[in-house]
């Protein structure tokens, strides 16, 4: 862990050189963005906007990248600069945290306002959406005529071996951490490869559970709004598993090539804590989406 | 800071222009806080023009009765765009753009400190406002029926049944969203880490204390903004039911969701607005500003408020009585912070040694016309009153006093008050006072008549009205062209500035001016503090 001292007078901050990077980026977002608009209303030419985007993205993710890389271990940055950057990583993890609310705070409303407002409309009431609504407690709200029948999904099986995972690999990155502390790259690089292990399986049960929803259970995005919260909370989350896993990945084979040491590894503890992150939201994800 | 990183430093940190991109290289590739925050300023004024031009359109449709110059549906896309514009390409950025120029000066840094994701933040702003308009130009093609036109609101379920321009819609204010988060992140970072060795959280300039209340309702709310148009784009083509009741789910759950990010908004362009007020009054007051403390724990509390009173916006959409009162009274509740600025502002003129410069003007100006919009939320915040003016031109008339005269004439002040620092040229002042009277004098001609037509039942966002409404909306339109051609003048004197005309301005631009920024060179050297000042 560096120290976060204060700058003194007559220090000197690293500013980067100018870059294209940054542009190109955009570039690449507006692409994807306009390719993916004209795909979900069937223009034909959205499939080779999106392929050039996600290319020019691709591109720029390595060089990007590439350049922040080189710069920390030819030693650019110093306490200072590591100092942002840790502040930096705090912030968009919050921004992360405020982008997952929104989720929950519609399961939340679902939940305890619209679908028991509802339930209330005949007896209360004396009128329904229109004569042939069902009107079903949670979690079936919502199933009829706008959606089939389904089986929502249970905690206690692969959710439950998932959480297991996760926990897991919360606890082997923290171990790999003491290990670059005390300068154990063994322990360093085991601990980091048994959580990109966890991580991956984790995803692999997740795919399984999503195919046994939608071939099994008739549980799908359109299976009324118990359908569509527990696809969306579970799929941004574990979109979010594959982006941490991705950069584990990365990290680890930063750590095998002998990157970081026991005073300068910024990476590594950003790539960690957004990894608890992941593993905080799953936690609430397992007792709200699927237990409760 | 140890010898060594010292040194790395002083190499790779580039002290000479020589190998820097000249041309529009230089633009696109920049890691320097005042290109970039010309960039922001630049890339605000085209849009509050083309935000404007739509405007104009919509009032001279509403000049008299009838449906004269376009059809319902066009009419409804240029409102809605304009609001997007106005809001999220015109105001943000130009606060944005005063954060870059400023913070780094103000707080003695060499610049921000995530300079290449600076650069990055501009960049996301010019393809998102050509997702936002190219669905008007897509129509002339015969591709899709037009831009967005639910109004800048998106609410379901008009947005969802809504045509291709919804889509365009939804990734532009996600890729507008990454922008701000991006910045407000650079802005946080910048103003926690890089201050000069002395200068204390309780030293820190209010400008910079009022953008780091916004960065952080940025990063609270524009998320959720986020999540709900991708619930939006979901229910749109994939078959969800979040805001279809035949489902399960709740239109009134868009509601929700937007104003909780919708209403921090006004704050949001609002408060870096609150906080340059205090430097412009002190300086042409010639006394400090009165009660710092104050003032900071203000903002403070006006950012707690502002996350915990979104659905005073949807009061007639049904809620339980005790959910109305709470939001009522909470609402009502961010006047007591508010109130404190005001008195402050009122308070660092009072006995003051003043004088009238444009910038003074605008400040004054704002103080007044910012008070209407405030007396009028109040009154749009008691709920009772409000099932009579929700969704009139009351509505209209209360947050254009707020936004126009608090937030744009606020962006005004600044820019008045900074260009001399920034372009090292004094503008001219016959023209900027020109500027200030007309601007005052015609947009209070648009928009008082606006309150009255509210309050006599007009409601907004329809091309047509009844006859009874034909003098106000014929005065307001009449209003809104002199708004619009005064700004022409706005633009030539910043303009002139820009290309070196006009006579060179002082390190200290302005007499009573204090603080870091007017110790270095109008315009500042290349990188503003290479060697940070000791603050006492």
């Amino acid at each position: 862990m560096s120290t976060h001292s204060a700058p003194t007078a007559g220090a000197h901050y690293y500013v980067p050189q100018p870059s294209h990077y940054p542009v190109t980026l955009s570039g690449g977002l507006f692409l994807l963005a306009l390719g993916f608009i004209l795909r979900i209303n069937h223009f034909a030419p959205g499939p080779w906007f999106m392929l050039a985007g996600a290319g020019l993205i691709l591109y720029v993710l390595f060089g990007w990248f590439g350049a922040i890389i080189r710069e920390s271990v030819t030693r650019a940055y110093g306490n200072w600069e590591d100092h942002s950057f840790r502040h930096g990583m705090v912030w968009f993890i919050a921004s992360e945290v405020a982008f997952f609310a929104a989720f929950f705070g519609a399961l939340f409303y679902v939940r305890n306002i619209s679908v028991p407002d509802l339930l209330n409309l005949l007896p209360n009431h004396g009128w329904t959406l229109y004569p042939d609504y069902k009107d079903l407690a949670w979690p079936a709200s919502g199933s009829g005529p706008a959606a089939p029948q389904f089986t929502p999904m249970g905690a206690w099986g692969i959710p439950a071996l998932n959480t297991a995972l996760l926990l897991s690999s919360g606890a082997t990155i923290t171990w790999a951490h003491w290990g670059l502390l005390k300068n154990n790259r063994f322990q360093l690089n085991l601990g980091l490869f048994l959580t990109v292990a966890l991580g991956f399986t984790f995803l692999g049960f997740q795919a399984w559970e999503y195919h046994h929803a939608y071939s099994e259970l008739g549980l799908t995005l359109g299976a009324g709004v118990y359908g569509a919260t527990f696809f969306m909370l579970t799929g941004f989350h574990g979109f979010h598993v594959t982006l941490g896993a991705i950069m584990l990945t990365v990290i680890l084979f930063r750590c095998l090539k002998g990157h970081f040491d026991a005073e300068n590894h910024f990476a590594f503890e950003g790539v960690a804590w957004y990894w608890h992150f992941v593993d905080v939201v799953w936690l609430l994800l397992f007792v709200f989406v699927y237990w409760l | 800071m140890n010898t060594a990183t010292t040194t790395v430093n002083g190499h790779a940190g580039h002290h000479d222009g020589g190998h820097h991109p000249t041309g529009i290289l230089r633009w696109l590739t920049t890691t320097n806080h005042k290109d970039i925050g010309t960039m922001y300023l630049s890339f605000a004024l085209i849009m509050f023009f083309v935000g404007g031009i739509m405007i104009l359109a919509v009032r001279a449709e509403l000049f008299s009765p009838g449906l004269q110059l376009m059809q319902p549906e066009f009419f409804n896309q240029l409102i809605g765009v304009h609001a997007l514009v106005m809001i999220f390409a015109a105001l943000m950025p130009a606060a944005t753009g005063f954060a870059n120029w400023q913070i780094p000066l103000m707080i003695g840094a060499p610049d921000m400190a995530l300079p290449r994701l600076n650069n990055w933040g501009f960049w996301l702003l010019p393809p998102a406002a050509i997702l936002l308009t190219m669905p008007f130009v897509l129509a002339l093609f015969g591709i899709g029926d037009g831009a967005i036109a639910t109004g800048w609101t998106f609410y379901a379920p008009l947005s969802v049944q809504g045509g291709i321009g919804v889509d365009f819609a939804i990734f532009a204010v996600h890729i507008l969203g990454i922008s701000s988060i991006l910045g407000s992140i650079n802005i946080i970072v910048t103003i926690f880490n890089m201050r000069a060795p002395g200068m204390t959280m309780m030293k820190l300039p209010l400008f910079c204390w009022g953008w780091l209340i916004t960065a952080f309702l940025l990063i609270a709310t524009i998320p959720v903004l986020a999540g709900a148009v991708t619930m939006l784009l979901t229910d749109r083509h994939f078959g969800t039911h979040f805001f279809n009741a035949a489902g399960g789910g709740d239109p009134i759950l868009f509601q929700h969701l937007f104003w909780f990010f919708g209403h921090p908004e006004v704050y949001i362009l609002l408060l870096p607005v609150w906080g340059l007020m205090p430097h412009v009054l002190a300086t042409f007051s010639r006394k400090p500003t009165y009660g710092y403390r104050g003032q900071v724990y203000g903002f403070i509390a006006i950012g707690i408020l502002s996350v915990i009173v979104w659905a005073h916006h949807f009061f007639t959409a049904g809620m339980p009585v005790p959910a109305l009162l709470y939001f009522m009274y909470s609402t009502m509740a961010i006047s007591l912070p508010l109130a404190v600025l005001f008195f402050c502002w009122i308070a660092t003129m009072w006995r003051g040694s003043m004088s009238f410069e444009t910038p003074m003007l605008f400040a004054v100006g704002f103080i007044v016309l910012f008070g209407i919009a405030g007396l009028t939320g109040l009154v749009l915040a008691d709920v009772a009153a409000d099932a009579q003016y929700h969704h009139s031109y009351f509505v209209v008339a209360h947050f254009h006093y707020a936004l126009f005269a608090g937030g744009i004439m606020g962006v005004m002040t600044g820019v008045y008050y900074w260009l001399p620092k920034w372009t090292g040229r004094m503008y001219s002042e016959t023209l900027g006072k020109w500027h200030f009277w007309l601007t005052v004098l015609s947009f209070n001609l648009t928009f008082m008549p606006q309150f009255f037509l509210g309050l006599a039942g007009m409601p907004r966002r329809i091309p047509d009205y009844a006859l009874q409404f034909a003098e106000f909306n014929a005065i307001s339109t009449v209003g809104s062209f002199i708004l619009g051609l005064s700004q022409l003048l706005f633009a030539w004197n910043i303009i002139q500035c820009a290309r070196g005309r006009g006579a060179p301005a002082e390190s200290r631009a302005w007499e009573g001016a204090e603080g870091l920024e007017w110790e270095l060179s109008s315009p500042p050297p290349h990188h503003s503090w290479e060697v940070q000042p000791q603050v006492k």
